[in-house]
């Protein structure tokens, strides 16, 4: 069961998921402590292991910095949820095995605290609060299939 | 149906006669460039799979610039990570401290940049060598990795969007503003996952240096890549200044060309421009927010660090007395030495600026000009998100050289026509 972290914001950056101050490093633990900072200072006290991010547009848009995916995973965050996605941060996210969803209308569907289950291959969120099920476009399979090895560089060498 | 310019080049790339926008293709890449930040994450990946190589040495070059010199242990820890692998796989285009430069402006400069070209980089301002008539973009550090291991990227081939840009250029009004204007006319997500391409008369009375003002923060329209085609003035710019392979393919959009949008800037009636915190789609006109207090004048950057830029600051700033902490960073080791030989770090000295060695630094937050909660930056870089150069309470707004330059004069955000 994930909870969601619900921000009502269109344009989240790069800035605001992992501060350039903090680029110095590509400890992944260490980024984690700074997930969200510069957005949200409590977000590190409030997220659990697999909680989502719930956004508006153009989430992850800036820096072409991996960082921004490395903390997120860092932090354990199950999945983000946008209207949409920054182009360099949604291939990020695939190359690092991290799952993006894009569902137009996300902030109308599901609330701060909402309990979320996901079904990843089906395409399917089912809002435990609301009682509701949405619906979203899957991953294609062949980004799946990275995404479930562990990201690009997993992935080529598992195909080698 | 035509081909766009960025269609053509990722055809060539991709060993086809033709592509159309939307189609995915594998395509070979013909420069990579690598900085301090990207680049040694992508170097561990690679390490850590196994896949220790190179593809090809001569199309890598590597510039520390975000945190150079080294800020603090760690960044030193990352210039290490950079400096031992440039050795080690002996990359002939490896600028170490003294001749390393803000990349972007740096490889140009060095004669890195053709025509026709498929470059990446660990950057997201890599869009910035579009300006030559190549197709350039930012990628993550597993792209990054995978490009320097195998030479290939895959690509979606992205639908183009046309800037028409038309007049002359009024007094105090230049590229930085042009591009201030299309962002703030598109809004910072208008260009998601297209090519911007920039044509027109207006064109012709920019430099190279100016056209890479404006292709550079394609990248904050959500662009893939923004290109400008090849002329008298790119060719200028190039002859005798390529490094490695001296000859390039030039290609142009053809008539029938299919575009999804169509706009025409005309750059006569413009004026200076300042995007407003935090987005740098929130421009107004100079004329619409002169007078507002600043802390901070910062000048440098991939954006606007160049010499032009710096010639433009000095002619507005020689004489006078800056009224806030400003901040001039020449690029790269050149841009800095011409400072000195034409006398312009003289006129900023005297103005009461401090002049500091090439480095991103302050421009991401990093270091070298850091602001507190609570302070303005008047800046001539490219983004002014929440916290970019400080703290999450401090404040950044975009403007051009001449435009940061006059609002340091008064200390507050100023118009800079009346100093030319």
């Amino acid at each position: 069961m994930a909870k969601a972290h619900v921000y009502q914001r269109d344009h989240v950056n790069t800035d605001e998921i992992i501060p350039a101050r903090y680029l110095n490093t590509d400890d992944v633990a260490e980024l984690a402590t700074h997930c969200m900072e510069d957005l949200d200072t409590e977000f590190m006290t409030k997220c659990q292991p697999g909680d989502v991010i719930v956004c508006g547009d153009d989430f992850g848009c800036g820096s072409s910095r991996e960082h921004a995916v490395w903390a997120i995973q860092g932090a354990k965050v199950g999945a983000v949820i946008a209207h949409s996605f920054a182009r360099i941060f949604y291939r990020n996210c695939i190359n690092c095995g991290f799952y993006p969803i894009e569902l137009h209308g996300a902030l109308e569907k599901i609330d701060d605290g909402d309990v979320l289950e996901i079904d990843y291959k089906a395409g399917t969120i089912d809002n435990k609060t609301q009682g509701t099920t949405i619906e979203f476009t899957p991953l294609p399979d062949f980004a799946i299939e990275i995404v479930n090895d562990g990201g690009l560089l997993n992935h080529i060498k598992n195909q080698r | 149906m035509g081909m766009t310019i960025t269609e053509k080049i990722l055809a060539r790339a991709a060993g086809k006669d033709s592509v159309k926008a939307g189609e995915l293709v594998n395509a070979n890449i013909d420069m990579i460039m690598c900085h301090d930040v990207t680049t040694p994450p992508a170097i561990s990946m690679l390490k850590d799979k196994g896949i220790d190589k190179v593809f090809d040495p001569e199309k890598i070059v590597v510039t520390p610039d975000h945190f150079q010199p080294a800020k603090d242990i760690k960044s030193a820890e990352l210039h290490k990570r950079l400096d031992s692998w440039a050795k080690e796989k002996k990359l002939p285009f490896y600028y170490k401290l003294g001749r390393a430069g803000v990349c972007h402006a740096l490889l140009p400069e060095q004669g890195h940049i053709r025509p026709g070209e498929v470059i990446v980089g660990g950057d997201s301002h890599t869009c910035t060598y579009g300006a030559f008539g190549a197709f350039s973009t930012g990628v993550g550090s597993t792209d990054l990795a995978a490009a320097i291991a195998t030479g290939v990227l895959w690509f979606k081939v992205p639908a183009s969007m046309k800037f028409t840009l038309n007049g002359s250029f009024g007094k105090g009004v230049y590229s930085k503003d042009v591009i201030l204007e299309v962002i703030r006319r598109i809004g910072t997500d208008g260009a998601l996952y297209k090519a911007m391409e920039f044509v027109g008369p207006a064109l012709k009375e920019m430099t190279m240096e100016a056209r890479m003002t404006i292709t550079n923060m394609a990248i904050e329209a959500g662009g893939k890549n923004g290109v400008i085609g090849f002329d008298d003035t790119t060719k200028a710019y190039l002859d005798g200044r390529l490094k490695g392979k001296t000859d390039y393919t030039v290609f142009e959009s053809d008539p029938d060309a299919a575009y999804v949008h169509d706009d025409t800037i005309d750059c006569s009636t413009l004026e200076p421009m300042v995007a407003f915190p935090h987005l740098p789609s929130n421009g107004k006109t100079i004329g619409e927010c002169a007078g507002l207090a600043m802390d901070q004048c910062y000048i440098g950057s991939c954006t606007n660090g160049r010499i032009e830029d710096l010639r433009i600051a000095a002619e507005i700033i020689k004489g006078k007395a800056v009224k806030i902490r400003t901040i001039v960073v020449p690029a790269t080791p050149e841009i800095w030495k011409q400072a000195i030989d034409e006398g312009l770090a003289e006129i900023f000295y005297d103005a009461g600026c401090v002049i500091s060695a090439p480095t991103c630094g302050a421009c991401l937050g990093g270091f070298m000009g850091i602001l507190a909660a609570g302070e303005k930056c008047v800046s001539t870089t490219n983004r002014n998100f929440v916290g970019r150069m400080g703290s999450p309470k401090s404040e950044v707004y975009l403007a051009s050289p001449a435009t940061a330059a006059a609002s340091a004069v008064e200390g507050k955000l100023a118009d800079p026509r009346k100093y030319l």
